[in-house]
């Protein structure tokens, strides 16, 4: 038996037909088509799939699609703007803080929903901010740096170097 | 992995909510942050026919002091523990436990009420609600009935919560000494359950005796333990570092933990004893500031 939703993904509304057991993140990629959002590790582990769900940042694959009706979803896709680029992809481009991408959309949108909260926060509140989100490439210091240099230009603060560091 | 097939129905009052576990029997599951049954149902560890959303009924998220007790509605997000000034000022005990409790994601969805509810030992609050002695409130059709967490907790995944029934609320006795509480527990890595975790609360008088003392246990035993003998040696006791070691070990002796890939029987309890003095002296170190 489906169950018919209504939700708003990146401030467009979608109504859609979902089996009760469809998982949200199987709802964004197959029946709205964004496949920004990533399937990882399918048991809440790695945090490639993580959205904002009213703003808060959840682990779609965790999240069934019938629990997102009447929510508005935010996505990867939904960070830039016809302007360019959003502040935190800014960051995570200029600081290398990606190799193979694949947990970049869900570490920026957790990255989004913690600078939200805390626009100016420390390395160490960082890393536990983004203790959900695994990758496996990077080694974490770079993502670290573009989330600091993020929070500087959301606040209009001097900008970090964006030199890499070569030890 | 997708779940089993299943009917959702999401009632918008308690009233509506009870009349489903009644209509759709045993097999019907009540989801609340639905990061335990969720990735439980995935895995078709557990395909219940229907699931009952409770996110949409008003009024079960609070964090109050009142009528001497500590009240935390049960679907209270973790993540809103972390934040209530009322549990940061005084409440340390969940501030640590809310920290290694999954991760910030789970934590914006995962709620109180539904991580004890669950009914597993390997679950963080279960400890924290034993060391507080908590008493919680169960309702449905016939009203509410208070049980306390001493009497919570039946087996692997039972508890005192009947079929047809809502966990609705956690209270907690307001302290009336000086107070302190601590958690902490090992873990392999970020999100993982504890090797073993320890919860401590107590309380002492302005002559530096102890007058309440509870200790739990996350995940070193079969049932979520409350540590008697420990308590019984720290209620009265001026506190002293004999008294804290004491304590420590009858915590190590009387768990129960069993081998795992976490770690063997005696690593466990040589955790238990390490983590027990630890909090202690953590608890009696914010009793005092």
């Amino acid at each position: 038996m489906t169950k018919t939703i209504t939700l708003k993904v990146n401030g467009t509304e979608h109504t859609v037909e979902v089996e009760p057991r469809t998982l949200l993140v199987h709802l964004i990629r197959e029946n709205i088509s964004m496949t920004g959002t990533h399937i990882g590790c399918d048991t809440s582990s790695c945090g490639a799939c993580t959205i904002l769900i009213n703003g808060k940042s959840a682990k779609s694959c965790t999240i069934l699609a019938v629990q997102a009706d009447g929510k508005e979803i935010a996505t990867v896709e939904g960070l830039a703007t016809a302007e360019g680029l959003h502040p935190i992809q800014e960051g995570f481009h200029l600081n290398h803080a990606l190799h193979c991408g694949f947990c970049t959309p869900g570490m920026m949108m957790r990255a989004v929903e913690m600078l939200e909260k805390n626009p100016n926060p420390t390395e160490e509140e960082i890393r536990w901010g983004i203790s959900g989100n695994l990758c496996r490439c990077t080694g974490y210091n770079n993502i670290v740096k573009a989330i600091q240099w993020t929070s500087a230009k959301m606040q209009g603060k001097e900008l970090p170097s964006t030199e890499p560091e070569f030890v | 992995m997708i779940a089993e097939n299943f009917k959702y129905a999401a009632p918008s009052s308690l009233q509506e909510a009870y009349e489903l576990l009644h209509e759709y029997g045993d097999d019907a599951k009540i989801l609340a942050g639905g990061h335990s049954l969720v990735p439980m149902m995935k895995l078709r560890f557990a395909s219940p026919t229907h699931l009952v959303d409770i996110n949409n009924i008003p009024g079960l998220a609070y964090i109050t002091e009142e009528d001497g007790y500590l009240k935390i509605g049960a679907m209270t997000r973790e993540h809103e523990l972390e934040e209530s000034s009322i549990i940061t000022n005084k409440y340390h005990v969940f501030t640590d436990a809310s920290k290694l409790i999954a991760d910030p994601q789970v934590r914006n969805f995962g709620t109180i009420g539904g991580n004890i509810a669950h009914g597993d030992a390997a679950n963080d609050h279960p400890a924290v609600m034993l060391a507080l002695k908590a008493e919680v409130q169960i309702s449905g059709q016939d009203g509410d009935r208070m049980v306390s967490i001493n009497d919570f907790f039946h087996g692997f995944y039972m508890t005192a919560v009947q079929h047809g029934e809502i966990l609705t609320e956690i209270r907690i006795p307001v302290p009336r000494n000086k107070f302190g509480s601590a958690y902490h527990k090992e873990e392999r890595k970020v999100g993982d359950y504890a090797t073993a975790g320890v919860a401590v609360a107590i309380e002492i008088d302005d002559n530096g005796v102890c007058t309440n003392a509870g200790i739990g246990l996350t995940n070193v035993n079969p049932l979520p333990m409350k540590v008697e003998r420990s308590e019984a040696v720290l209620i009265g006791s001026r506190l002293t570092t004999e008294d804290i070691a004491t304590a420590a070990k009858y915590a190590a002796e009387d768990c129960s933990p069993s081998e795992d890939l976490r770690g063997d029987e005696d690593y466990k309890r040589h955790l238990v004893k390490v983590i027990t003095k630890r909090m202690l002296n953590k608890a009696i170190q914010r009793a005092k500031s």
